[in-house]
């Protein structure tokens, strides 16, 4: 599958809370980020981790400004995520490649 | 903060050997093989690694900028790679600049780039460093004794997929002429996390 983000791109995360293994971080949920660059695609950890069946799918790394995920601090985070947790901006610029 | 986590390492220990008795449990592992494979590829993992690269890239400009453009592939030059465990990682090296600083973490467990840095310090793996860094990244570098210019932006690196992390430090004012093993032996494995000037 190709990717569906590309360099630039305002995403937002994933809000939902699940009970199994995430590799999207609390402190990150549902926070509104740039996709710096596309990393390869991997199986999705958190479906791997429950013996699930999973395909590759494509991983960015995303950046966020911290006062959007903290409410304060003048400072960047990035976080590697996959594409099923990124979903686009409503509004903003969308590469369908 | 390094020193306050005692017993971090004794309660990954036990983890990580619960880990290992399921897997061989079931037949994923055959215990004698993972042994030597832990074995060779930790005889190779040292801070060392890391430092060379950094040393290189100081002194070729082709060699820093083909690093920040594709980590795995520049490795090869030195004879290194992301491939000692089962799989290869991709390895991203983030560059520090007068205007820009590096941190690296693993906020969900510890990710680590071990092939170039060996095994990852305590404080790394403590709780207090991986959720304190990301909400106030200079007020634990301030811990570490590093105060950094207020003027120059911080970005921390949570390696939460595949991708394992590296900092190019800035090279040090006052080193020039010095040959790279010099240069290699300036850097500290605290400057390849971040948490150090160099």
């Amino acid at each position: 599958m190709t990717d569906r983000f590309s360099p630039g791109t305002r995403v937002q995360t994933c809000r939902t809370d699940p009970s199994h293994h995430s590799r999207l971080p609390r402190y990150a949920r549902g926070a509104v980020g740039t996709i710096l660059e596309p990393q390869g695609q991997h199986p999705l950890a958190d479906d791997r981790a429950r013996g699930l069946p999973c395909d590759p799918l494509p991983v960015y790394t995303v950046r966020f400004a911290a006062r959007d995920l903290f409410d304060e601090g003048e400072h960047s985070v990035t976080l590697d995520i996959w594409e099923s947790n990124l979903m686009p901006v409503e509004g903003a610029e969308v590469d369908q490649g | 903060m390094s020193g306050e986590h005692h017993g971090t390492d004794a309660t990954l220990a036990a983890q990580v050997r619960h880990v290992e008795a399921l897997l061989e449990e079931r037949g994923l592992v055959d215990p004698a093989e993972l042994d030597r494979a832990l074995e060779a590829f930790l005889a190779r993992a040292s801070p060392a690694n890391g430092s060379r690269v950094v040393a290189r890239a100081w002194l070729d400009a082709g060699f820093r900028a083909r690093l920040l453009a594709d980590g795995n592939t520049a490795l090869v030059e030195l004879g290194l790679s992301m491939g000692g465990g089962l799989q290869e990682q991709r390895l991203k090296v983030v560059e520090n600049t007068a205007d820009a600083h590096n941190v690296i973490v693993c906020t969900l467990c510890s990710c680590y780039p071990i092939a170039l840095l060996g095994p990852s310090p305590t404080w790394y793996k403590s709780e207090a460093y991986r959720s304190r860094v990301v909400r106030e990244p200079r007020a634990v570098l301030a811990e570490f004794g590093f105060d950094l210019d207020p003027a120059v932006a911080i970005t921390v690196w949570d390696a939460s997929a595949e991708t394992r992390y590296l900092v190019l430090p800035r090279r040090p004012a006052g080193t020039h002429g010095l040959d790279e093993r010099s240069l290699a032996a300036l850097v500290t494995r605290n400057g390849l996390i971040g948490v150090a000037a160099v």
